[in-house]
């Protein structure tokens, strides 16, 4: 089976999920992004790389929070900026996403970036897009947001380096996230040892140990001596209902507060992808405390998706070498 | 790389002592507001050098230091793409009003400089820059020309002249020739394209 | 018109006939096996040499897309699929639209099909009124309009009440039942087996016990009612297991497994292959292998080709939203010889699995090569191997999971009451 991720030479071609992309790559991305976060602090925080690009952010899938950043990245990158938001109630059925793609790369656009609602949307138009087009996923229903597990390792590393020695605890509702899904894959890739996902049994997906994860049900037994705790989102529709009894049980057994967080290792970090749920998932206290990197994350958020966006469009011209490429 | 190590001509010099001309040449332009930067990777390793060199007027003159990559800002990204490694720049002065002097370690083309010129004005407007090489190879493409060279080697466009760094730390020059077509180029390393790892 | 198939090797389950043997053909009924009969003067002769003869295919399962969705298939286009694929008859599900349980429209759609004069059309009638699981339908006038059985297609009844009142029923008339076992709370909104791959993928789950659940009520209801039921598309090992116990006390049971099922698991999904989403969805390995062995064993007692053509359109789309279904008719008899030959099962037995047997569940006169029944023939060669590509195949539905392989056993010849209605 091809990876569609790749090209024939083995470089990043789409970014469609974490799965399926060797370490070597990864490590890439995240050196890359850290070449990046510099770019930010400059007097003028813009490289010149995709000038001339034109970046269509097309967002089947409302989500003002991510499309901002990638906004942000692809600006910093120099490139042009389209941003759609493409009412799925009107646009759920397969040819009129190719339509809307369609038309988009009739107006030259030289790269997506897809978020939507159904799972294997993103892989689905990387499928059906000529060669020289880029797709990055934003988030494709429940299974893969990869610059969100990229942004979160790239925070764990600037806190962590060694990953070799790490225990990582995922908390909440793995069953309907993408974010915990590409957090494990990447987690794995990278040789972190002991990943544990901490859920109640209606939030953990059917064979999740597959992925190579613990399973625990019990926060204080999951957190114990944890270096590093990724909260994930709870939605508002899930909170009452078959999956659980109430946002207010589910705070008191799953929602992560500093009592809960001292079984952890006493410099274990707090991630969290946002947006936050005070008291439902998390603490306040915990959110905003000494051990929390929630708004570091969204700034290396936009360093992850500035490398990625770099390596995607670069080095695509097929032009034969001249003798330009020394000083 | 294909490139196979070509026999030295007897006139090619020696990196140490081309380094000791170029400190003495760099001396005199050591002065206040004054600022090193190195191009990765040969320009950082001979600013280092440098910096141990020149350490008296350095220190003198508090001349400031820092490292510039320009991954970001190379034109031949459209056709190349990112390096597989790129180091963050490292600019840890204020740029505004400073002269600055650029320190490369093989002048060719002259594009790797003004990637370096492009990305140094993004740190804000120095007073003035000036180029320092090692070797001018000849064959510049742009209307840029180093300040100062430590020497004169005109070499063919098939010939590549790069600066390797022993793991004691000094410095010497090697000659390779290109491979006219290298098959490395479509492999799945990323970057193993002669001459685009050296400024 | 007389035939005379020369030179083939026969094979007919029924008659437990495995050897090379002529075939002889007069006024579309099968005349003589082996020996000419006196005076028989062949109008045409078949050369069968090194091809095999055997009893047109029965499809227990295949969707026509007649009437309402003649944009994904038509009647022609499809019955055309069948012949070349050397399925001679099959029994259609009610879930057209609109949907078959009027009376009308079952013989209209026999009419139609008759006039094609290519393979034969046995509906099989809604077993409830719009197959809203609410009322019986007209079970009576649906049969003498043609139905061989009554199903809901992929549509479960809720109410059990409403179930138990359908086999009740049923049973007082000696109808069969063509039931799909899958409990739709469970199965609601799922597009996958709730497993690894599903996990992995995102995709939402359906849960084995979403069959067994509902096997164990449709079981338990049959053995009460004396129902004569028969379950389409096995999917899983546990439920394999309930049928082969339930066989042991109630002989009113029959199966059937869908020949993607015998090749094809989760992991065929691969990355988001809108093809392979199929209901019920790929299982296990584990799963794959207990059909496989229930097959073997007697416990399922056919192989269908769960035909279902979607136009390309419906199946553009991300996975979940990507049509149900996938092309089968012309897959069929390959996928049952590669099935076989996997499991070192004899092609008397195999051809069996996809003829005598449906024919035996549909009640219908076909399946066999025995003297004086219609001469419906598939004449196929098990050694040439063909290419699966939207251009090979006939049927309107070019979707299947199969696509771009390579497979043996090529159709040659397909007659119909002693006519061909296809070569190759």
């Amino acid at each position: 089976m091809n990876n569609p991720q790749l090209d024939a030479d083995g470089r990043l071609r789409h970014l469609l999920s974490i799965e399926g992309l060797p370490k070597k790559i990864l490590n890439q991305i995240l050196d890359t992004a850290e070449s990046f976060v510099g770019v930010a602090e400059r007097e003028v925080k813009k490289v010149p790389l995709l000038r001339g690009k034109t970046v269509c952010n097309l967002f089947f899938e409302n989500s003002t929070r991510t499309r901002t950043t990638f906004e942000i990245a692809a600006k910093r990158l120099s490139a042009d900026v389209i941003s759609l938001n493409v009412n799925t109630s009107s646009q759920s059925k397969g040819e009129t996403i190719l339509d809307t793609v369609d038309n988009l790369i009739a107006m030259h656009a030289d790269m997506f970036v897809v978020r939507h609602s159904q799972s294997g949307a993103a892989h689905f138009i990387a499928k059906h897009v000529p060669d020289h087009i880029h797709v990055i996923n934003a988030g494709d229903g429940r299974h893969s947001h990869p610059t969100q597990g990229l942004l979160d390792i790239f925070t764990i590393r600037k806190y962590k380096p060694d990953l070799h020695n790490l225990r990582v605890a995922i908390v909440g509702d793995v069953l309907h996230s993408r974010v915990a899904r590409s957090e494990i894959h990447a987690l794995t890739t990278l040789g972190v040892p002991e990943i544990r996902v901490i859920a109640p049994k209606t939030l953990l997906p059917a064979q999740v140990d597959k992925l190579g994860v613990h399973i625990f049900h019990d926060m204080q037994a999951g957190l114990k001596d944890a270096d590093v705790v990724m909260m994930l989102r709870l939605q508002n529709e899930r909170m009452n209902g078959a999956m659980l009894p109430s946002a207010q049980e589910y705070y008191k057994t799953y929602g992560l507060t500093q009592d809960k967080l001292s079984l952890a290792k006493p410099d274990a970090i707090v991630l969290h992808p946002g947006p936050m749920n005070r008291g439902v998932e998390i603490d306040s206290g915990v959110a905003d405390g000494a051990q929390s990197v929630i708004l570091p994350q969204v700034t290396y958020g936009i360093a992850i998706r500035m490398a990625v966006m770099a390596m995607l469009a670069g080095g695509q011209a097929t032009t034969s070498q001249t003798s330009g490429t020394q000083s | 790389m294909t490139s196979e190590n070509i026999k030295l001509p007897d006139n090619l010099p020696s990196a140490e002592n081309l380094l000791k001309t170029l400190a003495a040449q760099l001396k005199p332009l050591l002065q206040t507001n004054t600022a090193l930067v190195g191009i990765q990777s040969g320009g950082v390793w001979l600013m280092q050098r440098l910096l141990v060199l020149l350490e008296k007027d350095i220190a003198a003159h508090a001349v400031e230091h820092g490292i510039l990559d320009v991954s970001f800002y190379r034109d031949d990204y459209e056709m190349r793409g990112l390096k597989a490694e790129n180091r963050p720049s490292q600019i840890p002065f204020d740029v505004e009003n400073k002269h600055i002097i650029l320190i490369d370690d093989v002048f060719y083309t002259g594009r790797t400089t003004r990637a370096a010129m492009n990305e140094l004005f993004d740190y804000g407007r120095p007073a003035s820059i000036s180029l320092i090489a090692l070797v001018n190879r000849g064959g510049r493409e742009l209307p840029i020309t180093p300040q100062i060279a430590a020497a004169e080697i005109v070499l063919d466009a098939s010939q590549n002249l790069q600066l390797i760094q022993n793991v004691d730390g000094t410095l010497n020059l090697e000659l390779q020739s290109l491979e006219p077509k290298s098959f490395e180029l479509q492999s799945p390393e990323l970057q193993p394209i002669p001459g685009t790892t050296q400024a | 018109m007389k035939i005379h198939i020369k030179n083939g090797r026969v094979l007919d389950p029924k008659n437990n006939i495995d050897s090379k043997l002529d075939v002889f053909i007069a006024a579309g009924k099968i005349v003589a096996l082996g020996e000419m009969p006196a005076g028989f003067v062949a109008n045409q002769t078949i050369d069968a040499s090194n091809l095999i003869v055997c009893p047109g295919l029965v499809d227990l399962s295949a969707r026509l897309r007649e009437p309402g969705d003649e944009y994904k298939a038509t009647l022609v286009s499809e019955l055309q699929a069948a012949v070349t694929g050397g399925v001679t008859s099959l029994a259609c599900p009610p879930d057209t639209d609109p949907v078959l349980d009027e009376p009308g429209l079952v013989e209209m759609l026999k009419h139609r099909a008759k006039q094609l004069n290519l393979a034969h059309v046995y509906p099989l009638g809604a077993l409830t009124r719009q197959l809203q699981g609410n009322a019986l339908s007209e079970m009576g006038a649906l049969r003498e309009a043609g139905c061989v059985g009554f199903s809901q297609a992929n549509i479960a009844i809720t109410d059990t009440q409403v179930l138990w009142r359908t086999m009740e029923y049923a049973a007082t008339f000696g109808f069969t039942l063509f039931l799909h076992a899958e409990e739709p709370f469970l199965a609601k909104d799922g597009v996958a087996h709730d497993g690894e791959v599903a996990s992995r993928l995102g995709l939402k789950g359906i849960p084995s016990a979403a069959e067994t659940l509902a096997l164990a009520s449709i079981l338990r209801i049959a053995k009460e009612t004396g129902a004569r039921v028969h379950i389409n598309r096995l999917s899983t090992a546990e439920g394999v297991d309930m049928i082969r116990e339930a066989k042991k006390q109630n002989p009113n049971i029959s199966c059937d497994v869908s020949a993607n099922q015998l090749h094809l698991t989760e992991h065929d999904i691969g990355y988001f292959n809108s093809n392979c989403h199929l209901k019920p969805p790929l299982r296990t390995q584990r799963d794959k292998e207990a059909l496989s062995a229930g097959l073997k064993d007697g416990t399922i007692d056919a192989i269908c080709s769960d035909h279902t053509p979607v136009d390309d359109d419906a199946k553009l789309a991300p996975f979940a939203e990507a049509e149900i279904g996938a092309t089968g008719l012309e897959l069929l008899l390959a996928l049952t010889l590669k099935w076989a030959q996997q499991e070192n099962v004899s092609l008397l037995r195999a051809i069996k699995l996809v003829s005598q047997t449906s024919a035996q569940i549909l009640g219908i006169p076909a399946g066999d090569l025995s003297i004086n029944s219609d001469a419906d023939i598939c004449i196929f060669n098990a050694a040439e191997y063909w290419k699966v590509s939207p251009g090979a195949l006939k049927s309107q539905g070019k979707n299947t999971p199969f696509n771009g392989l390579e497979m043996a056993g090529k159709v040659k010849t397909t007659l119909i009451h002693g006519q061909v209605v296809y070569q190759s």
